[in-house]
């Protein structure tokens, strides 16, 4: 390989990445407002706390607009990818780097060491950083502000001021227009301000869980357990109706939606990961992993983490269940028995009906994991009839939300969003795509169609594909692309130079068109088939 | 085990490379001098752009090759003996085949122009090209001005790559219009204002005279041949076309006119040799089709077709319907049958055109029994299938505006014009 292509090709820096005067002055006004916040770290008492908030929030707003201003409304519609690969911050340059480790330690703090934040533990004030906030959050919930307050102000605005320097460089294009309307929206009110002014309605009397209802388990891992069923039921009529919302979302309305658009209704245009992703995260789109090893990575993490998923919450959920129905409606062993017969229904129809349509390890895996799950749970049956699985449920969960919670979506799958690109999470975590995607593949309607043979192999579109995806060694072969880890984020279409893609829901009939020679090329099909 | 020997590793030749390896267990070697493994020609502007790097235009991973038992040699091949079916390497290295396929593709046309070789003149074809763009024009202080020559597919792709780097080009185009020996005068003026309006310094109808050399021996300035201006550059893009790069079987008894000779079977005149994709040429052209196609994707068809033949079913080159894309900076363009610059004999075009002068529509029909011939779309993507199917069904005019809708293959909540188009149609059909 020539090592001048392989590196920046260019032996002086290429023009196109510098920036103009406007983008500079733009820098400074946004980077002064993030440094506000970092003095605040440091514990800097600021008088006039609001008035610095604002100030500091509407610096990082400002310079975000102002900067994408001036990027993108001066130039004509289109593409907008000129020097990805020659900036730093893209192409996991020094930038790159620094922002990755800046955005790890946050994380770090965040979830293990939240006093570093300033967070007021054991009923004290707050100091620092979190302080800085109380104002906006009584405001909002009428409580002092948390590490998780802050975290989800911070997530918001990201949300939105990315948001909209997304929807300038995407001004011709309004799927991705519409799309990130949608999270945004969908982020600003379900994820965080419908949370917290629920939770200013909480007395001595009645109380809510703070519940985003987008988040749907299993993303929303906790959103089973036994504090929150509580205080559910006994927030009466608006309580149980939560609760039976939490668990429609996962059981009905997302097979519908799934089978009528994919699983990117849910991935980019209501999920608050996907949000981020495809906002803040943006920039990095082009880092994801292409080779056909981490596909097959991807394939057995995701599915175990699906499989952990699935054995915490049975076994968190069994530990509170008792053996009457006076408290809750079932009983640890009805409840272990509609979770063995709805896992064992999914498993036989799928042998029955798609089992040709798996692939080799999808079939030994599914098996395995199927074959693992069922004994587990027999292991109730035939055992003493008080413990469930090999693990205290308790340890089940803390290790779940340690690994899987904790350093998996947040540390690795944000942290290093400039490293390894902006949905490692989605791609290699997230139970819920898991499930989402395992219904894409088989159930639904959704695929990439391809152009007939107008592909030209360029690559634009696998480049561009945050999950990974090699989109082009589908399209160059004509072949419609279904795909689980698919979000239908649409940007394999936008940056295709030849109009070969496009993100449909048509029948499911011919859904995956293997074909042996491309459309124009008149041999005869029927002929070759017989061969 | 037969040896296939294919010389090129461009889309043909891999093409028919992993055809070959679908249908039997043959000894396949691959040879390219340009480049290690395959990758997409097509894509060069994009590195040059940043958009992607070269990796990225690999389509396939470096394993794949072994994987599949595709040997690789990188090398040139200077002669071909026919006789006893050896191949002889500018090293001096030998190779045998048993049936050997000549891909190698084009290369950049130069006219004879005086100064065509200076340093700082290059065409945009090979990956050595791209290299050489890049030490030259890293970035507007080392090239301060470009000219380019010839009003091409690959000449705009040029300006547009030099563009991305905000190095002022000045574009030669022979025509009076851009692409208007291919386009219909209203797409041409359409895409001419586009190239403009990207500050792109277009001189239609101009031609070179020469090229003007410094005392190094380096690219001074450009005159035009028209009006005599001298305009000072440091780098001159030849893209007035390409033809077959076939110099090393010229010493052969290979036959060929501008490229090597094969007929529908893609065969060559000594047997056991075929030719195909860019550097092949056809005794008989098919349909409309010129005789010498450089086009990605009937590369990709004769690679898929010779690969038959060489496994033992043996059948002809059949290109369907006409159909190509490409995109002028913003613009894509996607055409599907045949669309004339001039409608052809009892042939009509009908043309509407969106007021933001971004997007527009062709159609060439047959004004007696309105036959619908071919489109052109601009800033609209349309579907392959659909069209390929109309044009197989011999829909007329009228069928194809009204039904318009099916074809649509823009993203999801676009904007539609089909109703736009439909009641320009109307309008024009009442007039007449």
């Amino acid at each position: 390989m020539d090592q001048k292509l392989e590196e920046s090709m260019s032996l002086v820096k290429p023009e196109v990445s510098d920036l103009t005067w406007v983008q500079k002055i733009s820098v400074l006004i946004g980077i002064t407002g993030l440094f506000i916040l970092v003095l605040a770290l440091f514990n800097y008492q600021f008088p006039y706390k609001k008035l610095v908030l604002f100030t500091s929030l509407g610096a990082i707003t400002l310079g975000t607009v102002l900067f994408s201003n001036n990027l993108y409304l001066n130039k004509s519609k289109g593409i907008k990818n000129n020097g990805v690969w020659f900036k730093s911050i893209s192409s996991r340059g020094v930038l790159g780097w620094i922002t990755g480790i800046v955005l790890t330690l946050f994380y770090i703090i965040l979830y293990f060491f939240p006093t570093f934040l300033g967070q007021g533990i054991n009923g004290n004030a707050n100091t620092g950083l979190i302080a800085l906030f109380d104002p906006l959050s009584i405001f909002l919930n009428g409580n002092q502000a948390s590490q998780w307050f802050v975290y989800g102000a911070l997530y918001t605005l990201g949300i939105l001021i990315f948001g909209y320097k997304f929807i300038l460089k995407y001004r011709h294009n309004r799927y991705q227009q519409l799309r990130t309307g949608s999270v945004m929206f969908f982020q600003l009110s379900f994820a965080f301000l419908i949370p917290e002014l629920m939770s200013k309605l909480n007395s001595d009397t009645f109380s809510l869980p703070y519940y985003d209802l987008k988040s749907i388990w299993p993303l929303n891992y906790n959103n089973f357990e036994k504090y929150r069923i509580d205080e559910f039921i006994s927030a009466g009529n608006i309580g149980l109706t939560l609760l039976f919302f939490g668990v429609i979302s996962i059981f009905i309305i997302t097979p519908i939606l799934t089978y009528k658009y994919g699983k990117r209704w849910y991935c980019s245009w209501v999920c608050g990961c996907g949000a981020l992703a495809e906002t803040v995260g943006d920039s990095f789109r082009q880092l994801s992993d292409k080779r056909q090893v981490a596909w097959t990575i991807e394939r057995w993490v995701i599915h175990s983490v699906l499989v952990f998923v699935i054995l915490m919450t049975t076994a968190v959920i069994y530990s509170y269940l008792g053996n009457d129905t006076s408290k809750y409606w079932v009983t640890k062993e009805v409840f272990l028995a509609l979770v063995g017969g709805f896992l064992s229904i999914i498993f036989v129809l799928t042998m029955i009906f798609k089992r040709k349509e798996l692939g080799k390890d999808a079939l030994y895996g599914s098996i395995g994991y199927f074959i693992i799950v069922i004994s587990l749970i027999l292991f109730h049956f035939i055992n003493t009839r008080t413990s469930l699985f090999l693990f205290k449920p308790e340890t089940l969960r803390t290790t779940y939300g340690f690994i899987i919670g904790s350093m998996f979506s947040g540390v690795i799958g944000t942290g290093f969003y400039p490293i390894f690109g902006n949905r490692v999470w989605c791609r290699f975590g997230c139970p819920m795509a898991a499930i989402l995607g395992f219904q894409q593949r088989l159930f639904s309607k959704f695929r990439i169609t391809t152009n007939g043979g107008q592909c030209i192999s360029c690559g634009n579109c696998s480049t561009y594909c945050e999950m990974g995806i090699d989109v082009r060694s589908y399209a160059q072969k004509g072949e419609n692309i279904v795909r689980s880890s698919c979000v239908g984020c649409g940007i394999c279409s936008a940056v295709c130079p030849r109009g070969v893609l496009k993100l449909e829901n048509v029948n499911v009939k011919g859904r995956i068109n293997v074909q042996g020679v491309l459309l124009g090329d008149d041999i005869d099909l029927i002929d070759l088939s017989k061969r | 085990m037969e040896h296939i020997v294919i010389i090129g590793n461009g889309i043909s030749g891999v093409t028919a490379a992993r055809h070959i390896r679908k249908r039997s267990n043959k000894r396949i070697t691959i040879i390219s001098g340009e480049s290690d493994y395959f990758f997409s020609r097509t894509a060069l502007m994009y590195v040059y752009m940043g958009h992607m790097k070269f990796e990225h235009t690999q389509p396939y991973e470096n394993w794949f090759w072994e994987k599949n038992k595709l040997e690789l040699i990188h090398g040139f091949v200077n002669t071909i003996d026919t006789e006893t079916k050896t191949l002889h390497f500018e090293t001096g290295d030998i190779l045998n085949y048993d049936k050997l396929i000549i891909a190698t593709g084009s290369k950049p046309n130069k006219f004879g122009w005086p100064g065509q070789d200076l340093n700082g003149v290059l065409g945009m074809y090979h990956k050595q090209d791209l290299e050489n763009l890049e030490e030259l024009t890293s970035n507007n202080k080392i090239c301060k001005r470009a000219v380019i020559v010839g009003g091409g597919l690959i000449g705009v792709e040029l300006a547009e790559m030099l563009h991305s780097r905000n190095i002022p080009v000045t574009f030669l185009v022979r025509e009076s219009s851009f692409w208007n020996t291919i386009l219909p005068n209203s797409d041409s003026e359409m895409i001419t204002r586009h190239i403009k309006n990207n500050d792109i310094d277009i001189r239609l109808s101009s031609n070179l005279k020469s090229i003007n050399s410094d005392d190094k021996g380096f690219v001074k300035s450009v005159t035009i041949e028209e009006t005599g201006e001298e305009i000072l550059c440091d780098l001159v893009g030849l893209t007035a076309g390409v033809s077959p790069n076939i110099n090393f079987i010229k010493s052969s008894n290979i036959e060929f006119n501008k490229g090597i000779l094969v007929n529908k079977y893609l065969e060559s005149n000594i047997p056991d040799i075929y030719a195909i994709g860019d550097c092949a040429e056809q005794r008989e052209p098919i349909g409309h089709r010129k005789s010498v196609e450089a086009v990605w994707y009937t590369g990709r068809m004769m690679g898929e077709v010779v690969a038959q033949t060489i496994c033992g079913k043996k059948i002809t080159y059949n290109p369907g319907h006409w159909f190509n894309s490409a995109k002028f900076f913003d613009i894509e363009y996607q055409t599907y049958g045949w669309v004339f610059s001039k409608p052809k004999e009892n042939h009509a075009h009908f043309h509407w055109r969106h007021e933001d002068n971004t997007k527009c529509i062709t159609i060439e029909y047959n004004s007696i029994t309105k036959e619908f011939i071919g489109i052109n779309t601009f800033g609209i993507r349309m579907r392959h299938d659909i069209f390929n199917k109309w044009l197989d069904e011999k829909q007329d005019i009228d069928y194809v505006i009204h039904n318009l809708k099916e074809a649509n293959f823009d993203p999801e909540f676009y904007r539609r014009f089909e109703n736009d188009i439909l009641t320009t149609y109307n309008s024009l059909a009442q007039k007449s």
